[in-house]
């Protein structure tokens, strides 16, 4: 019975799409405030249903209701009750429903919150919005209902995939939706634009914090699914240039292209129609995300199933609506009047060197990603594209990116003094020149070209803090006048140098991990000992424990620094018997910002055991930086500003410096 | 400044931005990319020794030999020709002889490929797409076997 309501409020919540895609559209050619009203309701309630469908769902696997097929193959009585209910989004068709889920609560939330919204710009957001909501109902419906039930109910499940018994299976793929789908509210609020033929920085204020907000959950949802893959894959990496990490990646770049570029319109009302066309991309290539990890173009961890009509429906959904949204932008775009003028040395021409140079990396990594499936497609010849390609192509775009980092904020708007902004900006290069120097004292790196990226990493850090002394004029004015502009400064200013802040802890991390980490991978008997970077590891030998639906290998060992032991670090392999397979659960231990890593390989026929240890110096920075970067977000997104219609107090605009 | 001066700045920057990530790319297409052979191909397309390749077949029943400090040397068949594999490190988990596996690395002068990382499936219904194509084309591949779990212990 639950199954069956699941699947009929799939249906309802279709039938009311459909009603949302058409007639606010009417009521705004019509002027008809009712029918345009009508979008508020029906994506309101269109949420409740998808909600209650995605409840019911949850239902079947939290009572193990093996009468429901993807509940049989994704779950196993014994799991533990958090699995049971993770596993309804760790399958293809519940991950989908979970998709619309999002995207129907982001429709709720334009309904819900939009208050002040033009009534007619409400009303087609709304309608867009429907347009990519009832594609995605469809395809569930007709390719990959969650809801189909078995003739006859197994006794038990097949278990879910043990890779994704995790934690990280709860937090990963939402937040990554949160992202993904978020970005279709950017793309909804284009789309309207265009119909509408009018766009203004008021535009911009009211799509930059959905941007805003899509782009802190992405951040963070992708460092999750990386600090997932580096403790859960035993190879102590943490990002392989995969082509499922890379469709992550590139709405990640156009997306924080996007939040950029909408500051230019919105304080300047320049770059109006790239803003347009980026939101378009940004959604683009969320939607081409969707389709390489879902379609099975992909062999991965990721690709649940691969029946190639689910590919060609996703294939047909993402035709319609990247080449229906840049038909439609090549036709109207002409019709938006042109922004405001800017010399090339300003703040916006820093904007605009982000832009260039963001989506230029975008380029890179799409290019990297499909180049081989379109080789392979018109040639059959097979060929894989890793790390050095990127290393070579993104890696230097990056570079100059990070490098012109700090004069963006610096630069004043309409036309900057680049050598006002250099003379700021000497204690950032003082800084950096002396995190080379120090790196370079550092024996044992790889490359030489690592002391210079750490060099980069702290001028960026050094610039970040610059911008804040110097618009709070710390050390040059009295304490008093120092706190009073630091109260004044919008919280967007804190945002942005949070944000920087985070990405040059990131770049740090990566840096520091791959150059001066360590990595041995030893054979031991029970009672020996190895040692890694200054640390002695004692193998105590090997216990079996029983866990809800496997057993479990686990090597104990005694981890010391000069001789002061600092506690037991237990890697394990996991022996799941539902599904034949085993996983390996890497034992982390943090010391500093880094950690020593351990991961347990195979017993030899002389009863020793492969080990593979890693000693990875700061490499919790690159997850803490993204972190620091959702901070940033968040700071920005409580800006005052960005609450369309809370008007600023005239008291404290006296306040605020020039920007 | 005119806007037409700014304009051809800014459309200048941006063909000039363009023109270096096309240089990178192509720059590394010639260098970084590693082509994927089946056993059958190594053995008939005269691969010059020293090229990083990436092979994919079945691990060969009683090919798989390990020696001390975790290497390991197995050969990876298609059923018509097999190819040397030496490699030193920790195999996978599901790393076994009859399934699947990919295996990437130098080639060398005597046909051995030294590889430097090796991949297996890491779930029974998973089997790498390139190891299914390669069995494919030399008819070893069964529908079938995607299903069949890899139940054999070594």
């Amino acid at each position: 019975m639950i199954p069956e309501l699941g699947h009929y409020a799939l249906v309802l919540a279709l039938a009311l799409g459909l009603i949302q895609s058409v007639v606010p559209i009417v009521g705004a050619k019509t002027r008809d405030t009712a029918l345009m009203r009508l979008a508020t309701s029906t994506a309101l309630m269109q949420f409740v249903l998808v909600a209650l469908s995605f409840a019911a769902l949850t239902a079947c696997y939290v009572t193990s209701d093996f009468s429901v097929k993807t509940v049989f193959e994704n779950s196993h009585s014994l799991m533990p009750l958090i699995y049971k209910f993770t596993s309804v989004w760790g399958n293809h068709e519940g991950s989908m429903l979970l998709w619309v889920l999002i995207l129907s609560l982001f429709g709720a939330f334009v309904a819900a919150f939009g208050l002040n919204l033009p009534a007619t710009l409400k009303a087609h957001v709304l309608a867009v919005q429907s347009w990519v909501a009832c594609a995605f109902y469809l395809f569930i419906l007709l390719t990959s209902n969650p809801f189909v039930r078995l003739p006859q109910a197994p006794i038990e499940g097949q278990d879910l995939n043990p890779i994704l018994q995790d934690l990280g299976l709860a937090i990963h793929p939402p937040l990554l939706y949160l992202g993904y789908v978020g970005f279709s509210i950017s793309f909804s609020f284009a789309i309207a634009a265009l119909i509408e033929g009018r766009i203004d920085a008021a535009w911009a204020r009211w799509v930059r914090p959905w941007t805003l907000a899509a782009w802190m959950c992405l951040t963070v949802g992708i460092a999750m699914g990386s600090y997932w893959a580096y403790y859960t894959l035993g190879w102590g990496g943490f990002w392989f240039w995969d082509p499922v990490e890379n469709a992550s990646l590139m709405p990640w770049l156009a997306g924080t292209a996007l939040l950029h570029s909408a500051v230019v319109m919105e304080k300047r009302n320049a770059l109006k129609v790239w803003t347009i066309l980026l939101a378009i991309l940004t959604f683009s290539l969320s939607l081409i995300g969707t389709f390489l990890v879902r379609s099975g173009v992909l062999t991965s961890v990721h690709s649940f199933a691969n029946d190639p009509t689910r590919g060609v429906f996703i294939l047909a959904i993402l035709v319609l609506f990247i080449g229906g949204g840049l038909s439609l932008f090549a036709w109207r775009a002409p019709m938006l009047k042109q922004g405001g003028l800017f010399a090339p040395i300003s703040r916006e021409g820093a904007l605009v060197f982000n832009n260039l140079f963001l989506t230029t990396a975008c380029l890179t990594v799409f290019v990297g990603t499909l180049y081989p499936l379109a080789l392979e497609a018109l040639t059959g010849a097979k060929i894989s594209v890793g790390g050095p390609f990127f290393n070579l192509t993104f890696g230097p775009l990056f570079v100059a990116l990070m490098f012109a980092m700090p004069f963006g904020p610096l630069l004043a708007w309409k036309r900057g003094d680049l050598l006002g902004v250099a003379q700021r900006l000497m204690t950032a290069f003082a800084v950096g020149l002396a995190a080379v120097a120090a790196a370079f004292a550092i024996k044992g790196g790889v490359s030489v070209l690592a002391p210079f990226g750490v060099g980069l990493a702290f001028y960026v850090m050094a610039g970040a803090v610059v911008d804040i002394v110097e618009r709070t004029g710390l050390m040059r004015m009295p304490m008093a006048t120092v706190r009073m502009r630091a109260a004044g400064l919008p919280r967007s200013t804190w945002g942005t140098s949070v944000a920087h802040f985070g990405i040059a802890m990131s770049m740090l991390g990566i840096i520091s991990a791959g150059t001066w980490g360590t990595e041995r991978i030893v054979a031991l008997k029970p009672t020996q000992t190895v040692s890694l970077s200054g640390y002695e590891l004692s193998f105590d030998g090997i216990v079996e424990r029983t866990g809800p639906n496997y057993t479990a290998q686990v090597a104990k060992f005694t981890v010391r620094e000069g001789g002061v032991p600092l506690g037991v670090m237990e890697p394990s392999k996991r022996n799941f018997s539902a599904r034949a397979t085993s996983t390996n659960e890497a034992a982390l231990m943090a010391r500093g910002a880094g950690q020593l890593y351990l991961s347990l390989g195979d017993t030899n026929a002389d009863g020793s055991v492969a080990i593979r240890l890693y000693y990875k110096p700061m490499v919790m920075l690159i997850w803490l930086g993204a972190l620091v970067m959702m901070f940033g977000g968040a700071l920005s997104l409580s800006d005052r500003r960005l609450r369309v219609g809370a008007p600023k107090p005239a008291a404290r605009a006296a306040l605020q410096p020039a920007e | 400044m005119t806007r037409k001066q700014r304009r051809l700045i800014l459309i200048g920057g941006s063909v000039g931005v363009l023109a270096l990530a096309v240089g990178l790319v192509l720059n590394a297409l010639s260098g970084s990319i590693v082509f994927f052979n089946s056993p059958t191909d190594v053995a008939e397309k005269h691969i010059a020794a020293g090229t990083r390749i990436r092979i994919g077949g079945l691990v060969k029943p009683g090919s798989l030999q390990r020696g001390d400090n975790l290497r390991v040397s197995f050969e990876v068949t298609d059923g018509k020709s097999d190819v040397p594999v030496r490699y030193q490190g920790i195999v996978p988990d599901l790393f076994r002889e009859g399934q699947g596996v990919v295996a990437e690395g130098k080639l060398e002068s005597g046909g051995t490929l030294d590889a430097d990382t090796v991949l297996a499936k890491h779930d029974e219904r998973y089997m790498p797409r390139e190891v299914v194509d390669a069995l494919k084309k030399t008819g070893r591949w069964q529908e079938s076997e995607g299903e069949v779990g890899g139940g054999k212990t070594r």
